[in-house]
């Protein structure tokens, strides 16, 4: 069963709904012992990293998530937010965030490019167990991006203001800046082969 | 690279999709999740359903209808009417919207702005505001609300400063004089506007063909166009399909994102 953290502020019932439409069962987990025999976690992402972690903490999830991420290496989604919390630390709200992953989170420059960057940005994703490498148009709603320490966790990239970090990879974790669950066919297509995985 | 973004704007009345010229005389042409859904399969960016007589008529936006069409598309779509606190936010974005639109009651209640971009995020809020050239404020524009009926002597121009200050997203600039009319977008409009502020600006009003849009993105720094009479209206000579505007874009070097067969 996929299940879909779900803490109020963020597009929970979309990603429900995507999956769906895939013909997928998911249901939300809002507490620790809701993660019990998940087959993949979705952590989805609206609203502000201190805001995320906040909830997180206060639904006492993190030490459960990291038993089931971490140590038992079920397959992970995170998107948006859920991306960005998975680094050491992001500027906004200055929130210091799980740290799966080794960097930080930054904003873009708003005297350079409108912030934040919102619409449909060509990503180049490389070759991952998901797929073979491939370039689509994905749906960004973002002010922060993610900076990875480790190149190799860089799956995705694009352009906005320079070329930034659209989606990572690392062993069971899956993370996406862009709103897979809203980003048409070639969103559901991702999020199909992430559930096959 | 980020595209420019075409955004079909559907104003609904009852669960129907209508159409109005200049706020008027709406004529009903399909049903919400029925016209959202055939936008989807045809590959628009994004979708904006305006209840439009939630406010007029004092009730709550159409929740059932924002799930249905949750059900149905997955693309971001905004929803607005009849918004007046936090709650009515959070029950239109647990139904599946991704944004939510606020227009009048925001410039009546102005915290509903910076109260939902706290609760939600900025992400989630538009300010869609409606504009009109009467040259009785510092710019010129002034802001109308309630369906574009009632003058309130505001500046448009400050408006959207402030607006963004409030921690709005997102900024709709809908040009009255030009709504409905099929005679091109407002530019001078946008440009006001886009030195106004830094956050993403939609235009809106006036496109009833692809030179349009096509002069709109190259000649401001919008990144979206609110579409409606000319992909649906029954009463243009001619629609338009999205694949073809956005092939009719592409070949005048305005970058969207392709249809894909």
């Amino acid at each position: 069963m996929v299940k879909i953290i779900d803490y109020k502020a963020g597009n929970a019932p979309s990603v429900l709904h995507a999956i769906t439409r895939l013909g997928c069962e998911a249901v939300f987990a809002v507490q620790p012992g809701e993660l019990a025999g998940a087959s993949h976690i979705i952590l989805p992402g609206v609203g502000s990293a201190g805001a995320t972690m906040n909830s997180l903490h206060g639904m006492n999830l993190i030490p459960a998530l990291e038993d089931a991420v971490l140590k038992k290496r079920i397959p992970f989604l995170g998107i948006c937010v859920g991306m960005q919390i998975l680094f050491e630390h992001s500027e906004e709200d200055n929130a210091y965030c799980l740290g799966w992953l080794k960097g930080k989170v930054v904003k873009y420059d708003s005297s350079k490019v409108r912030v934040p960057q919102m619409g449909w940005n060509l990503v180049n994703l490389a070759k991952s167990p998901l797929g073979a490498a491939q370039d689509d148009y994905f749906y960004f709603v973002n002010s922060y991006h993610a900076i990875p320490e480790h190149k190799p966790d860089i799956w995705g990239v694009a352009e906005y203001n320079g070329t930034f970090t659209a989606a990572v990879h690392r062993d069971n974790i899956y993370a996406t800046q862009f709103h897979t669950e809203k980003s048409g066919e070639a969103g559901l297509m991702l999020l199909r082969r992430f559930l096959s995985c | 690279m980020l595209t420019k973004r075409l955004i079909a704007c559907f104003d609904i009345v009852n669960g129907m999709v209508t159409k109005a010229v200049q706020f008027q005389d709406n004529i009903n042409v399909s049903p919400a999740e029925e016209m959202a859904g055939a936008m989807y399969d045809a590959q628009i960016d994004e979708l904006i359903f305006y209840d439009i007589t939630a406010s007029a008529e004092k009730r709550h936006i159409d929740i059932e209808a924002v799930k249905k069409v949750a059900r149905r598309v997955f693309i971001p779509f905004t929803v607005g009417g009849g918004i007046k606190k936090l709650d009515d936010m959070y029950e239109a974005l647990k139904a599946g919207a991704e944004k939510i639109s606020v227009d009048s009651m925001a410039v009546r209640n102005p915290q509903i702005i910076s109260d939902g971009a706290k609760a939600f995020g900025s992400q989630c809020v538009v300010l869609s505001t409606q504009v009109k050239y009467t040259g009785q404020t510092p710019s010129g524009y002034e802001v109308y609300i309630d369906g574009a009926r009632v003058a309130t002597g505001m500046d448009a121009i400050d408006w959207l400063r402030r607006g963004q200050e409030l921690g709005a997203g997102e900024i709709c600039v809908n040009s009255i004089d030009r709504d409905g009319t099929l005679s091109g977008y407002d530019l001078e409009l946008m440009k006001a506007a886009q030195a106004a502020v830094t956050i993403p600006l939609i235009a809106s009003g006036g496109a009833g063909k692809p030179e349009h849009i096509k002069e709109m993105f190259a000649g401001t720094q919008a990144q979206a166009a609110i579409i409606s009479s000319m992909l649906y209206s029954p009463r243009l000579e001619r629609n338009y399909t999205v694949c073809e505007l956005k092939e009719y874009l592409l070949q005048h070097n305005i970058p969207v994102r392709p249809v894909r067969v």
